[in-house]
């Protein structure tokens, strides 16, 4: 921190500048930058630790809200779709694209249809879109929690004695869970079916062989791993939408605090768990 | 007083304190309001009267002290369901605090939804006598983004008066409204205080508000009550303070 002068008034007209004390102080660990941020990192952990407790006993004690429920999947799934399913096309393609001369190389141009339809299954398609989510979704949870923290929304919510954590957080955690694995679904077939039309413009193949050679590598041991992980994404996602929406403060610019660092947050944390459970399931379900 | 009239107030708060890291926002606040009786809360800006209001509803937990509301506790420690007292109080926001996803008619039927199981078209009906009771029947349908200050100060009340509540609190119901809307709430909240019986606490800094609305008056200063009792009460303080506040009001006569 800058040292700030002050400007200390004397009898007369004269005034001195007078400096603050400038001995460097004992260097403390806990004022290290580096601490601070470890010391931040671990108060965020325990926070978000004690949400998730406290949203679970929340979302289990009835009543449950069903309507709400079902306007978050439409908001967070239907309206997801169009983006996903266009990622997952751009996805299709550009695998054909890049697949096809490396195979060519190897004399392996016959394994084409099953390294898309297997990449997309097992790795594209949930972790794409997962990212897709974590950008439209957290973000917009993030933002719309932080401004209805910031306007006592919330508050008012607590005083008309319903729970915040019930009515809007499970609600949309669940929405997140529930959703992810039926867009993954989408994404990998339209990057199927995208796949399979780059290809078919090179060489005409029928939309049959390409399915028929893309799944024979593959079984529902392959799929079902793989998409249901991303209920776990998809878990984390609205999870930290919500819980940094919740802990905004400070007017708007909280709000867009609120709403950056939950899609930071959300898709590194999708991408970590990613790690976890593709250990998990190679080693549980190969 | 005997410990059956004790029992019967509807807030009774004892030594409540709170703080906010180091700085201690209020410090062993005692306060009392009877049945049908309305207090105004007046301090400077940044001197707990919001934060008290939020300990009254359970929204802050005190650091200390005792809140009973109708005889239930609710300052954390012994508080089993803040829920249950919650629904016997209404809450006028400072900002209305209106749910802006929903329209006005909706915001009203929020609380109705959730704690008042009826058919839809009595709901309704609740709703619009509601609505029609704080003059608002025509914005029914509107967004509280599209309607004025005033409005939304009306349909908060509107909110607030949903479950019935025999508890009123209103944090700064005219403030940013002209003097002719601020004096249409002020009338709407005595007439509602009359026909209801409501124990009310207002927190504001408009004194011409406090004249029309209040029956006592408390007065903070860096977290303690410094003055209370009626308006002539509070005019005859010789705390400089309370002169001061009172002089630069506005408070004539």
């Amino acid at each position: 921190m800058n040292p700030q002068s002050k400007v200390a008034p004397r009898p007369g007209n004269c005034t001195i500048l007078t400096v603050p004390d400038q001995r460097i102080a004992p260097l403390r660990i806990a004022d290290l930058r580096v601490v601070r941020l470890l010391l931040g990192g671990l108060e965020w952990f325990g926070e978000i630790g004690r949400f998730t407790v406290d949203l679970v006993s929340a979302a289990l004690a009835p009543p449950y809200e069903g309507k709400e429920l079902l306007r978050q999947m439409d908001e967070i799934g239907s309206k997801s779709m169009p983006l996903v399913a266009l990622a997952g096309c751009a996805i299709g393609v550009v695998l054909s694209l890049q697949l096809r001369d490396n195979l060519a190389q190897f004399g392996a141009k016959a394994m084409l249809p099953s390294v898309i339809v297997m990449s997309l299954i097992k790795e594209s398609g949930p972790i794409i879109t997962a990212l897709i989510v974590s950008g439209r979704v957290s973000a917009g949870i993030g933002a719309e929690l932080g401004s209805m923290r910031v306007t006592e929304q919330i508050d008012a919510m607590e005083a008309s004695a319903v729970d915040p954590l019930k009515f809007l957080v499970a609600t949309r955690v669940l929405a997140c869970i529930l959703m992810l694995p039926l867009l993954t679904a989408v994404a990998d077939f339209c990057g199927i079916v995208a796949g399979w039309l780059t290809t078919t413009l090179v060489e005409p193949i029928t939309f049959t062989y390409f399915l028929n050679n893309g799944l024979a590598q593959s079984d529902f041991g392959d799929l079902l791993p793989s998409t249901l992980k991303t209920m776990v994404f998809g878990f984390l996602i609205g999870l930290i939408g919500c819980f940094q929406g919740m802990r905004a403060k400070g007017g708007t610019q909280g709000v867009g605090r609120a709403s950056t660092s939950a899609v930071v947050l959300a898709s590194l944390f999708v991408i970590l768990a990613d790690v976890v459970l593709v250990r998990l399931i190679i080693t549980f379900f190969n | 007083m005997d410990s059956d009239t004790e029992n019967k107030i509807p807030i009774r708060v004892q030594g409540l304190c709170k703080s906010f890291g180091k700085q201690m926002v209020l410090d062993r606040i005692d306060l009392r309001v009877a049945t049908g009786e309305t207090l105004a809360v007046l301090g400077r800006s940044g001197t707990g009267k919001s934060v008290l209001l939020k300990l009254l509803i359970g929204l802050l937990t005190p650091d200390a002290g005792e809140i009973e509301i109708n005889g239930h506790r609710i300052d954390g420690q012994t508080a089993k369901d803040p829920n249950k007292v919650r629904t016997t109080i209404g809450f006028v926001f400072q900002n209305a605090a209106l749910y802006d996803s929903l329209t006005v008619e909706e915001n009203v039927a929020f609380p109705l939804r959730r704690h008042m199981p009826m058919t839809d078209q009595k709901r309704r009906d609740r709703v619009r006598q509601l609505l029609e009771r704080v003059g608002m029947e025509d914005a029914a349908a509107k967004m509280p983004s599209d309607i004025s200050g005033g409005m939304r100060k009306r349909a908060g009340l509107a909110r607030a008066l949903a479950l019935d509540p025999a508890i009123m609190l209103l944090d700064e119901p005219t403030a940013g409204l002209d003097p002719i809307t601020a004096n249409e709430i002020d009338q709407l909240i005595r007439e509602l205080q009359t026909e209801r019986h409501m124990s009310s606490i207002l927190v504001t800094h408009d004194m011409l508000s406090v004249g029309r609305v209040a029956d006592r008056i408390a007065m903070l200063k860096e977290g303690s009550i410094v003055a209370e009792g009626t308006l002539a009460d509070i005019r005859r303080s010789d705390d400089p303070f309370v002169s001061q506040y009172m002089d630069l009001s506005g408070e004539v006569s």
